[in-house]
């Protein structure tokens, strides 16, 4: 791409581009304190992409807005974020605003409201570049220009200066992935991009990110639910549940040996091509809400494998099963190898037979 | 299977209650009691509710309450200022102020809930009809209320009081009148929202007279924005009702109003701060008590009606 | 667009011929014979005659309101029943005034309204925001015609700096129309201050939630920039509607403080044809503001409209 006005934000040697450590948001409420995220970990590499997954409500998108001093006033935000090697905790708020500005881009999940109605698209896609690389308002212009070629809107000249509600989801959301990447981030976060999309577009959406992931060199945090999506474009998979990371490592990794029974539930929840007319295989039972978690495990009450007391009394610690790959559970062992889904169907598809269902009750304690 | 014995969390936030209401038989009551318990956690809206008791015992009692008689001339005493004789002090002709403020009350609460009884019940019976039974019986009563709606509040209510007479019972009526169409159009929106829902289609299909399924069924999922409606509608009201008396067409003297005794008392103002002063505050106090029960009742039952209505439909 | 415009005119003149019709009915409500009850003690026989043949009331009642209708249309309202001067040359006399009052307070109700909604939105829950609320409860509570009383009070009374009441026209002395109209004016604004600042408030915090403005803070743009650009953009657009309501309603509806401060404008002749049972005058003045009303609603519609380019997909 012609981006020579822009200098590009590449940090050198394997300096993280963004890192987060031990995170924790509570959320003032009028039901009283709401602990959204607690201890976080991760840190996305340039050029990796890093999946984070879960069901709503289980604090991922949370986890990004407050690491990038995006989340709600009334959030409390604990915790180290490092963007490109510098502490945004440290920073003053309009310094952290320029500096995530400037090197993180986002694309949310519904095209239909992320964009504002009232200005041009042009405008919204190169306002950025006015505000961090000093452009212009003609030179950003063009600048939206280039940048809605780049993401594959015909006839960009004309359609720079047209408003949201004359484009289709998919196209909105192009517009979007263009505003994202219009100072060139070191980041790119998509928060959920492709749920609001009809099937086409989402694959559309997923090759396009990918693409340009591979051409610009973008490292990429993306949110979503389904693990479907994961397999084709991350490099790493971080699981959610209650505002913890229950599982972290390699996609290959998870997917092959899913060390959680969250993760497992969660890809037999997946629907697969092969599958057409099964019905999916749903986790009984609902997430829990972060205004009344359990002391223990988070997953407790719906977990199949069903430990002992102490799983409902103590948090289970990050294990690592290898040095990359971490669960956050008492039975690892156990657990790597059980059946695999909440309904207690054989498992379909890649993973490995299971040796034995997990003891109800195991000996000690 | 054994998980999943954890119910989720009541974490819904208020919805709309014309929504998430399957069966309608709780519905009226439900939405009051709702509404009374709400009130009591609003300093406010307590407040007002305080005010509005008293304001209740003063209509009810207030020519025993007062200290004089509202007509006691008293050429001795004119325009005497506030004092512990004259609470109030006394008016151009000697009479004791505060005795006329307290049984002026009456007159004020009086026409305002009865305009707003006459607006609501003929009113929400537009919209009812204009809702359920749409097409031309629509057209017809809707165009007619956007020509009631298309004059300012007090200009129509003023006209109509000059060409009937002034008065009482034409002061009412007029004020009855203009708020008539804001009623019709928040019960047709209320009806409209309702008839396709499953409960009502069923009764429909059920061969349930019209009669009956507009009162079991949709006149309940209607209560609340008609709640909040008929409470900020009497402040709107009694505001009217002041400015019709200030002009001289609401109750005839000799009997006290509140707006008259402002109108009589505005030439000596500059001498005689309380008669221009006690009048003006009890109709203030009467409407900020029905605003903020109001505006409490709103936050609780309809959160999402708009200001727009409001801004509106003020009291010019 | 354009048949949005056309529908909502249509509607407006099916509006306008109810109105016309409501106000033609207002004279037929009056108990005994209009004319008789005007002339009152004044009575003779031959001003009586001429002013029944010239108000046609002794014709049957749809030709009565055809020609008052087709009547209309051409601008004449009829004579007045008092002067004998054309109703429409009376009610243009005295429209400078209300139209003057009318705009001044507007323009103070913005002046206090704006900051203090925008503010209290985007610093939500702060002092600010309390006190606007308790403002504009006040405001939306209190009878302008009170706060009028007040006002001479102070300002005429106590300090002496401003006239108790009168008119001057702004033409004829800038500085003695300012002088004149800044009581009325303030007494009207205020009201209109506070429903306009707890409409801008409930707009702007209902745009502060909008996606589009998060995506706007993410973008790293100013919080200044956020709010101007993203925020106040679409949150003005319902209150070009509702700015435009309250001049409209102002137009027709400040009868009271213009009987308070002896300002000639339309509601203090709408009042004074009231007293002296003046019915044309009194129908004229209520079809012409009620005209006049109709009309700024419809043209705040279109302006709507304009503004908001996602009603043109409806």
């Amino acid at each position: 791409m012609s981006g020579a006005a822009v200098p590009s934000p590449r940090v050198a040697g394997d300096t993280p581009v963004l890192e987060i450590s031990d995170l924790t948001v509570t959320l003032g409420t009028r039901n009283g304190p709401a602990r959204a995220v607690a201890g976080v970990d991760w840190s996305v590499a340039p050029g990796e992409t890093l999946a984070l997954v879960g069901e709503s409500g289980s604090g991922k998108s949370m986890t990004v807005l407050a690491a990038t001093g995006l989340a709600p006033r009334s959030a409390t935000v604990t915790g180290r974020v490092r963007l490109l090697g510098r502490d945004l905790t440290d920073m003053s708020g309009s310094d952290r605003r320029r500096w995530r500005g400037r090197h993180v881009g986002f694309v949310f999940q519904d095209p239909m409201t992320t964009l504002n109605p009232v200005l041009t698209v042009g405008r919204q896609v190169a306002e950025a570049c006015e505000e961090h690389l000093g452009m212009s308002r003609r030179q950003a212009r063009s600048r939206a220009v280039e940048l809605l070629d780049l993401v594959g809107i015909p006839a960009p000249g004309r359609r720079v200066d047209a408003h949201p509600h004359e484009f289709s989801g998919g196209m909105r959301q192009r517009v979007v992935i263009a505003m994202a990447l219009a100072c060139e981030p070191a980041l790119l976060i998509a928060d959920e991009p492709t749920t609001a999309l009809d099937v086409t577009t989402q694959a559309q959406i997923v090759e396009l990110v990918a693409d340009l992931r591979r051409r610009l060199g973008t490292a990429v945090v993306w949110i979503t639910h389904d693990l479907g999506v994961v397999a084709g474009i991350a490099d790493t998979v971080a699981v959610m549940y209650g505002g913890r990371i229950v599982e972290q490592g390699p996609v290959d990794a998870v997917f092959v040996a899913p060390g959680h029974p969250y993760t497992r539930a969660l890809l037999a929840a997946r629907p697969r091509p092969g599958a057409a007319g099964e019905e999916l295989a749903a986790i009984p039972g609902a997430p829990p809400s972060p205004l009344d978690l359990p002391p223990g495990c988070a997953f407790w009450p719906r977990c199949p494998v069903r430990g002992d007391a102490r799983c409902a009394h103590e948090l289970p610690p990050l294990v690592p099963l290898t040095p990359a790959h971490r669960v956050r559970t008492f039975y690892p062992a156990a657990a790597a190898g059980s059946r695999d889904d909440a309904a207690g169907r054989p498992a379909a598809g890649s993973r490995p037979a299971g040796d034995d269902p997990a003891p109800s009750t195991p000996e000690d304690r | 299977m054994s998980a999943g014995d954890r119910t989720p969390p009541p974490a819904a936030p208020p919805v709309d209650p014309v929504d998430d209401r399957p069966s309608a038989s709780a519905g009226g009551a439900g939405t009051l009691r709702r509404a009374l318990t709400a009130l009591w956690h609003d300093p406010p809206a307590v407040a007002g509710t305080l005010v509005l008791l008293v304001l209740l015992v003063v209509g009810l009692a207030g020519q025993w309450l007062a200290p004089a008689g509202t007509n006691d001339v008293d050429v001795d005493q004119m325009l005497r200022p506030p004092s512990g004789a004259h609470p109030f002090g006394t008016d151009e002709l000697g009479r004791d102020v505060l005795s006329r403020v307290l049984v002026a009350a009456r007159v004020s609460l009086q026409v305002g809930l009865v305009s707003v009884g006459i607006a609501l019940a003929v009113g929400v019976t537009v919209g009812l009809l204009a809702g359920w039974y749409g097409g031309w019986t629509d057209n017809v009563l809707m165009r007619g209320m956007d020509v009631l709606f298309a004059f300012p509040v007090l200009l129509l209510a003023v006209a109509i009081v000059a060409v009937l007479g002034p008065g009482l019972v034409t002061a009412t009526t007029a004020i009855g009148v203009v708020y008539t169409p804001i009623f019709a159009r928040v019960t047709r929106a209320g009806v409209l929202a309702v008839r396709e829902q499953v409960f009502v289609r069923a009764a429909v299909s059920i061969g349930t007279s019209d009669l009956r399924i507009l009162r079991r069924h949709v006149l309940p999922n209607i209560a609340a924005p008609l709640i909040v409606q008929t409470s900020l509608s009497l402040a709107f009201a009694i505001l009217s009702e002041a400015a019709l008396s200030f002009l001289g067409l609401g109750v005839q003297p000799p009997a006290p109003a509140w707006g008259r005794m402002l109108y009589d008392g505005r030439g000596f103002v500059t001498d005689a701060w309380w008669l221009g002063f006690f009048p003006g505050a009890a109709i203030f106090l009467t409407v900020l008590a029905f605003n903020l029960v109001g505006d409490a009742l709103r936050d609780v039952l309809d959160p999402r009606q708009l200001t727009v209505s409001e801004a509106r439909r003020s009291t010019r | 667009m354009g048949r949005f415009v056309l529908r909502r005119l249509l509607q407006s003149v099916v509006v306008l011929l109810g109105v016309t019709l409501v106000v033609f009915l207002l004279l037929q409500l009056v108990p005994g014979d209009p004319v008789r009850v005007s002339l009152g003690t004044r009575f003779d026989q031959q001003t009586y005659d001429a002013l029944r043949e010239r108000s046609g009331l002794d014709r049957p009642l749809v030709v009565q309101y055809l020609s008052y209708v087709g009547n209309a249309l051409t601008g004449d309202l009829g004579v007045s029943f008092r002067s004998g001067q054309p109703v429409t040359t009376i009610v243009l006399e005295r429209l400078p005034a209300t139209l003057s009052l009318a705009v001044t307070a507007v323009l103070l109700a913005l002046l206090v309204a704006f900051p203090l909604g925008v503010l209290s939105a985007v610093r939500s829950g702060s002092l600010v925001d309390h006190a606007a609320r308790v403002f504009s409860q006040f405001g939306v509570s209190v009878p302008d015609f009170w706060m009028g009383i007040m006002g001479i009070l102070l300002f005429a009374g106590v300090l002496g700096w401003l006239p108790p009441s009168g008119y001057v026209a702004l033409t004829d002395d800038p500085v003695g129309w300012a002088s004149h109209v800044a009581l009325p004016a303030a007494a009207v604004g205020l009201v209109t201050a506070s429903i306009l600042t707890r409409f801008i408030r409930s707009s702007v915090l209902e745009v502060l939630a909008e996606d589009y403005v998060r995506t706007a803070e993410a973008k790293g743009l100013r919080p200044r920039v956020v709010v101007v650009r993203h925020v106040l953009r679409n949150a003005l657009i319902p209150v070009v509607t509702v700015v435009g309501v309250q001049l409209a309603s102002l137009v027709g509806g400040v009868i009271v403080i213009e009987v308070l401060f002896a300002w000639p404008g339309v509601g203090r002749l709408t009042y004074d044809a009231v007293q002296a049972r003046d019915y044309p005058v009194l129908q004229g003045a209520v079809l012409f503001v009620a005209t006049l009303f109709l009309l700024m609603n419809l043209l705040v519609d279109v302006l709507y409209a304009r503004l908001d380019a996602r009603i043109t997909l409806r």
